[in-house]
């Protein structure tokens, strides 16, 4: 497996890398290379010039932000599992890096480039759109904040225009008292999601006080489910999130392929939001 | 002193792969090496055009480019060495670059050779190629009905043979039967999965006219009789090795096209040449495994006694007959149908279907596994039709040990065996009955849980060469051993088999070590070069060590007799007077009169004083030709809990009880039985190379393709009884495949059991979530199910 | 356009003449002649090629020679020091935790990673820490008792958590 030849440049700065995207001449950006390589082998990328990002510490680690936090898009998944402050702010972070990649691609790669890639089943967007993450894009243009939400647009397609760099996605506080919770079925092989769910509840005295659920692999995209809202009030007994569960992929074309048909895929989505919604549930503060 | 035989010592062969200084076929470097690359068809199956290379050809660091038509006449197509008698088999020529047409994604159709890896590859985006698509079919069975599209043109129907056994009267006993179950069985295609894939360096010297070829290869000299075969060069100027081997599993059994390719590029370019294959091309150029569509049944008596068994198989070949692959579906697999038991009538029809898929040849157990699945299958579900416990079943139609040897209704005998005896310990181990409650427990409570049984015999140590004739195998069975001792007493052991992480450069020296007395640090196993090692057919069907074991054994007493004569003549002693002990001869009586096998063995090589009529030297050279095979046996039993939400299956117990006779080393043979059970249950629950209506391989990464990780698998328990094999000297059997011949019943009986309560029959493996929970939606009468 | 990179590899620096495209991988194993690092597949999912970068884990099929540039590297040629073998290729040794062998650089220098991590894992941790580093040999059940037994070495006289 060999790419296609391509150019190469390390980035001393990010100046240089907007630098090199404004050439607008075919070039990519390389962090971890863990969702690039790949491509390149298979030569389904064929890239005239890399600029490499993935060694530039001002990329690089999770900052306080007030009561939220900032990553650096060429953080490691390894140093989110290892960052104290998304330990305590947001527990579900080390939550699904833990089970993204293995032991190895963990290490090398990181979150921005696997949300630049924005593959259909990975974990981590469906965590972003639950928590609100606000992307941070950086061209010679400028800069701008796009909304996980926003940023997805369709497999291996995002918001961003081909001159901007992904810098840091910025997470804004956690409801008081919220509870997070990730769930995933994974495709035994590749261990992407044929089904992942991620929740946030906050409960205010008996009830569910607020409620975010997003999803991931059912779909060409992650997205939220809007019924979610709909536990809102609700004590959050089994029904009530049951209820909000079957929603999971309600008006969504659901994938099929050989690991899940879509009728199954359909089913594990209710399944891993029922199991999120409950978990966050459980681990919200009375 | 206490004997190497049977001690599980640490292995010999692992300090240079623990460090990195092993050397695989990939990692052989010769001055002016260059690079060859395959350009493969996209297609299944389509006529080829026009193959234009001219591009290619220009382009930079670029030697040579061939297309099919550019060889046809110089090379002889792939043969197919198991020509399966009275099946009206039919082999059509299998080009070693396509050649008027592509019957598989990843035929091989153009080949560029290239000063560099990176230059190679590049060349093959510059190759055109006029493809004309036909239709695909992938599915055995569809594949020889009626207006399939045809892949070769002298084989109607894609038919490559119709196989059928018989004993006993099977029509009969099923219209007098009490008790009929049948089943449709889909045994999927698996990817073997060596986790070195295959690579090639080939070297010609045009001076001498020797080619070399470094291969990996589990049978070097098959290699160098099928390359001087294809090569059209005379065998005695082809050597092969096959130095370090990462695995097969049967997959580096078939001579391919590309090894020899990669030799004919060396002739031409007067240059070293090396091929190394990436994991997607493996997928789709390597052998496959398994591919049968099955309609089997049983019947038998209302108290349990089976009576007959028919069976008949759609078996696909894919786009031609690999190596070996007529006689996995047949021999190595309609001859099992008895299984364990006695089961008086028996009809097999096997058909060998061409498919556009990738070419299947052995995987582990090849035929066995397949056998063993249906088999185990059927007894449960005559065991559920007649309401009685599957265990009590099998116990009724056991071989019963005293009947030993036992000549099944399929013709062949069985050496030994105590079936009763692996059940029975298993069945401790698990404690059967607490189980059984168990489950009744949870049943209750909504929870299932199932157990599975699986009690196997199997047919290895191929096998005696006469027998190997009769059935078509284009080679001996046999295999051989040269034991050399070197003046200071040292040994080196020359073996005509090719272990491949099997563990026989420690086993074999502990056989060598305890006939002289040695330590095992005194003895060296060489393998794999065709130049120092005897003729000997390699390292598959779990041969090595019944078969090439026993002809180390063999050949190290016939050193032995050759040292006793010169110690006793040292001695001066007649040799009837000498004692063997420990390490040295002494005279009866008097125990300071001593010779160690070491000091004969000084002597005989410095000959400097030898009894007359005795040559210099000592060395000797053993071939062992069995007189029958060797049938490993044993129980294994798996117990599961499903979840009915979301279908995933948890593997809560795996108990592997086996009997493969004595074992050289425990240790060694523990791994083989992990490792076994495995990729058995992987084959159960998560394998399956998948082909979509175009015959594209859908499963052509390890992105779709689900190895087994470790963090799916569970922990085996596992146990032995023994059995001795009367076959060889040794008494051993064979364990290289039974883990995966007796796993995948035992899971999927386990599932089964534990669906029970549903209603579910049967479902086709692998077992993922998905299929699990379709059936259960269409047991709950939901839909949703396939 | 073929370029001079300089790597650090088992302590000592080494150049090479490679292009962008180059994977370390093969940087290693046709350049460098370290063929101890296999290559098992091509996306990223076996870990035969698995090296030590900064004493992390990474799968060096999946990184290009010129990322590596600056960085230290340890392949499983560089693991024993003054020719005693690491606790973790002596366990392997000793668990038989290795058949073929074509895993086994790459199973343990991941394993390296882990004990660096968690200096006595569970059976459960450890079969997380290695599903990236695929042994069709074993059954992992063998190279899971050989890390258990080096991580017992390494921690000397500590007593072993009872496994989970």
């Amino acid at each position: 497996m060999i790419p296609q030849t391509f150019d190469y440049v390390r980035a001393r700065n990010v100046g240089d890398a907007l630098k090199a995207l404004a050439a607008k001449d075919g070039t990519k950006v390389i962090a971890g290379g863990h969702s690039l390589i790949p491509l390149l082998k298979f030569r389904l990328a064929q890239p005239a010039r890399l600029v490499d990002i993935g060694h530039l510490d001002e990329l690089r680690g999770v900052t306080e932000v007030r009561r939220g936090a900032k990553i650096g898009a060429a953080t490691t998944y390894r140093d989110l599992l290892e960052s104290k402050l998304l330990a305590e702010r947001y527990p579900i972070i080390a939550e699904v890096t833990s089970g993204i990649g293995d032991l190895q691609v963990r290490n090398k790669g990181t979150i921005g480039g696997g949300l630049a890639h924005a593959d259909p089943a990975a974990d981590m967007p469906a965590v972003m759109l639950a928590l609100d993450a606000q992307l941070v894009l950086r061209s010679k243009r400028g800069k701008r904040t796009v909304a996980a939400r926003e940023f997805f647009q369709g497999a291996f397609s995002t918001a961003m225009a081909e001159d901007e760099l992904l810098i840091a996605i910025a997470l804004p506080p956690l409801p008081r008292g919220a509870g997070t919770a990730y769930v995933s079925f994974e495709q035994a092989a590749s261990g992407y999601a044929l089904a992942g769910a991620a929740a946030v509840v906050k409960r205010s005295r008996s009830t569910v006080a607020h409620c975010t659920l997003a999803m991931t692999g059912i779909s060409d995209r992650p997205y939220l489910v809007r019924a979610a809202e709909q536990l809102v009030g609700t004590q959050g007994l089994p029904d009530a999130i049951e209820h909000v569960a079957a929603q999971a992929a309600a008006g969504v074309e659901v994938n099929g392929d050989i690991h899940a048909p879509a009728d199954y895929r359909r089913h594990l989505a209710v399944v891993a939001a029922r199991r999120a919604l409950q978990k966050a549930f459980v681990r919200s503060k009375k | 002193m206490p004997t190497l035989f049977g001690s599980g010592i640490k292995r010999r062969e692992d300090p240079r792969l623990i460090t990195g200084r092993a050397t695989y076929t990939d990692d052989v470097k010769l001055p002016g090496l260059i690079y060859l690359a395959i350009l493969r068809s996209p297609y299944a199956h389509a006529k080829l055009g026009k193959v234009d290379t001219k591009a290619a050809k220009a382009a930079p660091g670029v030697l040579a480019v061939y297309a099919g038509a550019d060889i046809t006449d110089r090379v002889v197509p792939v043969p197919c060495a198991w020509n399966v008698p009275n099946c009206n088999l039919k082999t059509p020529p299998h080009p070693l670059l396509a050649h008027q047409k592509v019957r598989y994604v990843g035929d091989g159709v153009a080949m560029v050779i290239a000063e560099s890896r990176a230059a190679a590859r590049d060349a093959l985006d510059l190759i055109e190629v006029d493809y004309e698509p036909l239709k695909a079919v992938t599915d055995p069975e569809r594949a020889c009905q009626q207006g399939a599209p045809q892949l070769h043109a002298d084989v109607p129907n894609n038919l490559a043979f119709t196989w059928v056994v018989a004993g006993g009267n099977a029509d009969e006993a099923f219209a007098k039967a009490e008790a009929k179950v049948s089943l449709r069985i889909v045994q999927q295609r698996l990817l073997p999965t060596a986790m070195e894939p295959r690579a090639a360096v080939a070297s010609y010297n045009a001076g001498t006219g020797q080619l070399t070829l470094w291969a990996t290869s589990q049978n070097p000299h098959i290699h160098r009789f099928l390359c001087s075969v294809m090569l059209k060069i005379p065998e005695h100027r082809v050597r092969v090795i096959a130095p370090e081997v990462g695995g097969g599993f049967g997959s580096k059994i078939p001579c391919y096209a590309d090894e020899v390719l990669a030799c004919l590029a060396s002739m031409d370019l007067g240059r070293p040449v090396k091929w190394t294959e990436d994991r997607s091309e493996n997928y789709k150029a390597t052998i496959h495994g398994r591919d049968h569509v099955e309609y089997v049944e049983m019947c038998g008596t209302r108290d349990g006694k089976i009576t007959g068994l028919r069976t008949r198989v759609y078996a696909g070949l894919g786009g031609y007959a690999s190596t070996a692959a007529p006689g996995v579906p047949t021999i190595l697999h309609g001859l099992m149908y008895s299984g364990a038991y006695t089961i008086p009538n028996i009809h097999g029809t096997v058909h060998g279907v061409y498919t556009t898929a990738t070419p299947v040849d052995a995987y582990r157990g090849a035929g066995r596994p397949e056998a063993t699945y249906l088999i185990e299958r059927l007894v449960d579900t005559l065991a559920r039709e007649i309401g009685m416990d599957p265990v009590e079943v099998r116990r009724k139609n056991f071989i019963p040990k005293d009947a030993f040897p036992y000549t099944v209704a399929t013709g062949l005998t069985y050496d030994s065996g105590n079936y009763h005896g692996t059940l029975d310990k298993a069945l401790g181990m698990l404690d059967y009955g607490a189980f059984r409650a168990e489950q009744e427990k949870a049943r209750q409570q909504g929870r299932y849980l199932g157990v599975g049984v699986s009690s196997y015999a199997e047919i290895c140590g191929l096998g005696p060469s006469q027998v190997a004739g009769a059935v078509g195998f284009g080679g001996g069975l046999y295999d051989s051993a040269v034991v050399r001792v070197y003046p200071t007493g040292m040994v080196r052991v020359y073996i005509g088999t090719k272990p491949h992480g099997q563990g026989e450069e420690t086993t074999f020296a502990q056989i060598v070590a305890d006939e002289f007395g040695y330590p095992v640090e005194s003895v060296e196993i060489v393998h794999g070069d065709t130049e120092s090692t005897p003729q000997g057919w390699g390292t598959y069907g779990s041969r090595t060590t019944a078969v090439g074991g026993t002809a180390v054994k063999l050949a190290a007493q016939r050193v032995k007799e050759k040292a006793k004569k010169v110690a006793a003549h040292l001695l001066e002693a007649n040799e009837a007077d000498l004692e063997w002990k420990d390490d040295a001869w002494v005279v009866r009586g008097s125990p300071d009169k001593r010779k160690s096998f070491a000091e004969a063995a000084l002597m005989a090589n410095v000959a400097w004083n030898l009894p007359a009529g005795v040559e210099p030297g000592l060395e000797a050279t053993a071939f062992f030709d069995p007189t029958n095979f060797v049938y490993p046996f044993g129980t294994h039993l798996c117990t599961v809990e499903v979840n009915p939400e979301t279908g995933q299956v948890t593997v809560l117990r795996y108990i592997a009880v086996d009997d493969c006779g004595p074992p050289i080393n425990p240790m060694i043979v523990e791994g083989q039985v992990h490792g076994g059970v495995i990729q058995g249950i992987g084959e159960a629950l998560q394998e399956m190379a998948v082909y979509d209506a175009e015959g594209q391989l859908l499963t052509g990464t390890m992105m779709d393709y689900a190895v087994p990780k470790a963090s799916q698998m569970p922990k085996i328990e596992t146990a032995h009884t023994v059995t001795p094999s009367p076959v060889n000297p040794l008494g051993v059997k064979g364990v290289g495949e039974t883990g995966t011949i007796a796993s995948v019943a035992a899971v999927v009986n386990a599932v089964c059991d534990a669906l029970a309560p549903l209603g579910i029959k049967h479902i086709d493996k692998p077992l993922t979530p998905a299929r699990v929970w379709a059936a259960i939606q269409q047991a709950k009468g939901n839909g949703g199910g396939r | 356009m073929k370029r001079t990179v300089s790597l650090s590899v088992n302590g000592a620096t080494r150049t090479a003449e490679v292009e962008p495209r180059a994977l370390l991988a093969h940087v290693l194993r046709d350049d460098l002649d370290l063929t101890g690092t296999h290559i098992g597949c091509d996306t990223s999912q076996c870990g035969a090629c698995t090296v030590l970068i900064d004493g992390r884990a990474v799968k060096s099929c999946t990184m290009l020679a010129v990322q590596a540039e600056g960085c230290q590297i340890t392949t499983i040629e560089g693991l024993a020091t003054n020719g005693n073998l690491h606790p973790l290729q002596q366990a392997f040794w000793e668990k038989h935790g290795l058949q073929c062998g074509f895993c086994t650089p790459g199973m343990i220098m991941t394993a390296v990673d882990l004990l660096a991590q968690n200096s006595n894992p569970s059976e459960g941790e450890i079969r997380h820490a290695i599903e990236g580093n695929y042994c069709r040999c074993t059954g992992y059940q063998n190279i899971v008792a050989a890390i258990q037994a080096a991580a017992a070495t390494l921690r000397g006289a500590t007593p072993a958590r009872a496994a989970s």
